[in-house]
């Protein structure tokens, strides 16, 4: 399980609160779906899940073990603009053996063509390089994978393949998702009914879906 | 109002031998706009819907060489015209707030653009305040700083600076990825508005859904090419005429969810057929000869040999 419990987090002592008394739990293999308005604090909440934060209170444990806090985080984040998650000055062959290099079987699958590991990211289309980056994450030392509006900037088949590998993907390996997403249709495609979670503003999750087992 | 025929626009690049490559970005690209029109452009990341607003705007490149015709109020686009048309007669919705300046208010902003069409500083300043009223923006919005707003009214300030210029053409290039439901629709229905006020306008997005709810007509684009341009009912109607439009409709997940595998072909190596013959399941021998005409079928158009009427 990935739990969080009473999160709350600012990012400075004097500034107001971004996430607020937020608890929820997810179990391998699920898929938990998350909807709320922007400036809700959504992708907050998934860098503190990711560990790329620390919350200000709360704890996050994974299989009631804190994350480690070096290394390789099991819990791993895809954004929607993967321009801020690669190094620019690398190449794509070296940006995808940076860490756990992905299963063939993957890149193969995502489409990702061998004439792009020369090149730097800036020389690929927004979507191409999307896939590497979800590449990098799809490795057996990804245990949970928070996907924040992750194919929001891409068209629609690009976004039915993706989704149709990392879903191979978490089922294979027993990986949990959070799906972050103002997209209805989609979150009804990839989660379960009983995994999705509407917010309006000013509301906390304090919400756990029952685990699936 | 615009009418594009056969554009096609090359980059000169040398690689690290000091030898010219040829770099085909766009490719028999057709598009056409009426005064009064919404026609929206969809496509993949990479199909050339933003080198063509690129085009529009004259801010390609110097490496670029263009091909074909471009003409805008009957006389030729120019990559001269173009620049002196930019901001007047041709206007950008920006994306994000990212394009304005992170120093000045808005309000100076949206005015300086109104000075820059022409007004005295004081009837810039009024309609300004007019813009900012019919969008609902707080009566302090004029005085706030872009990093200030919140999401839905930033879209209204992006949107005001288009309408201050009163252009022509207005273009808006990916206007509302990541955003709430309820600011897209908002969004979208100012581009309508500007349409019903006799503008004509292009939506460039990656989201069919989003064009269908307000566009006229559609254009697909494919691999730098216009595979097909279709009225936007044709989508819900099953009238669709290329196969790569119907693969893009069949893989939303309100419908199929299904995709079709592998890429759009890179300039690099466009193949000398149809540049969808990689991945269409209709193929034939036939559709590897040469490019797909563009042609008239059940009033649309489409690059597609095998597309009846
Ligand atoms: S020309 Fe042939 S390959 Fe191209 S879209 Fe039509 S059927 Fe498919």
């Amino acid at each position: 399980m990935l739990k969080a419990e009473g999160l709350w987090f600012r990012y400075g002592t004097h500034l107001p609160w971004v996430v607020r008394e937020q608890t929820l739990a997810t179990a391998p293999g699920d898929v938990l779906g998350l909807m709320a308005p922007s400036g809700y604090g959504k992708t907050t909440l998934g860098k503190l899940l990711a560990g790329y934060l620390i919350p200000s209170q709360g704890r996050i444990t994974l299989d009631a073990q804190p994350l480690p806090s070096r290394g390789y985080c099991p819990v791993q984040i895809v954004f929607q603009n993967p321009e801020l998650a690669v190094n620019p000055r690398w190449r794509i062959d070296r940006i995808l053996r940076e860490g756990h290099p992905p299963q063939l079987q993957y890149l193969d699958a995502l489409g990702i063509h061998s004439s792009w590991m020369s090149r730097y990211p800036h020389e690929l289309s927004g979507g191409e390089l999307q896939r590497i980056a979800i590449a990098r994450v799809l490795n057996r030392h990804t245990r949970y994978l928070i996907a924040d509006e992750m194919t929001a900037m891409l068209d629609a088949n690009t976004q039915a393949l993706i989704w149709q590998v990392v879903s191979a993907f978490a089922q294979q390996s027993g990986v949990g998702i959070i799906a972050i997403s103002h997209d209805q249709p989609l979150l009804n495609r990839i989660c379960q009914p009983q995994a999705m979670i509407r917010l309006n503003r000013d509301q906390s999750l304090k919400y756990a879906p029952k685990p699936t087992v | 109002m615009l009418t594009i025929a056969n554009l096609s626009i090359t980059f000169t690049q040398y690689d690290q031998g000091l030898r010219r490559k040829q770099l085909a970005v766009i490719s028999d690209l057709d598009l056409s706009v009426q005064a009064g029109e919404l026609v929206a452009v969809v496509g993949a990341s990479g199909s050339g819907k933003s080198l063509l607003a690129h085009a529009l705007l004259g801010i390609l490149p110097a490496n670029a060489q263009l091909t074909g015709t471009m003409e805008f109020q009957g006389a030729p686009l120019t990559p001269e015209r173009c620049q002196a048309l930019r901001g007047s007669a041709i206007a950008l919705v920006p994306q994000s707030v990212g394009y304005l300046d992170p120093l000045m208010t808005v309000g100076r902003q949206v005015q300086r653009v109104g000075q820059l069409n022409g007004l005295p500083a004081g009837p810039a300043k009024t309609l300004m305040k007019r813009t900012f009223n019919r969008y609902d923006l707080p009566a302090q919005t004029p005085r706030r700083y872009p990093f200030q707003l919140s999401g839905g009214m930033a879209r209204r300030v992006l949107v005001s600076t288009a309408v201050v210029t009163q252009a022509d053409l207005v273009i808006a290039d990916e206007p509302t990825p990541g955003l709430h439901p309820d600011v897209v629709t908002e969004t979208l229905n100012h581009l309508r508005e500007l349409a019903q006020a006799g503008r004509g306008v292009i939506l460039i997005t990656h989201d069919i859904d989003a064009a269908l709810q307000v566009a006229d007509r559609v254009a697909v684009f494919y691999a730098g090419t216009t595979v097909e341009i279709a009225a936007a009912q044709d989508f819900g109607t099953g009238n669709l005429r290329h196969p790569y439009t119907q693969a893009l409709w069949r893989s939303l997940p309100q419908n199929e969810f299904v995709a079709v595998s592998g890429n759009q072909p890179s300039p690099e190596n466009l193949p000398p057929g149809c540049l969808f013959s990689d991945r269409c399941p209709q193929v034939t021998t036939e559709c590897h000869q040469a490019r797909p005409e563009f042609r008239f079928v059940r009033q649309g158009w489409v690059r597609c040999i095998h597309a009846e009427s």
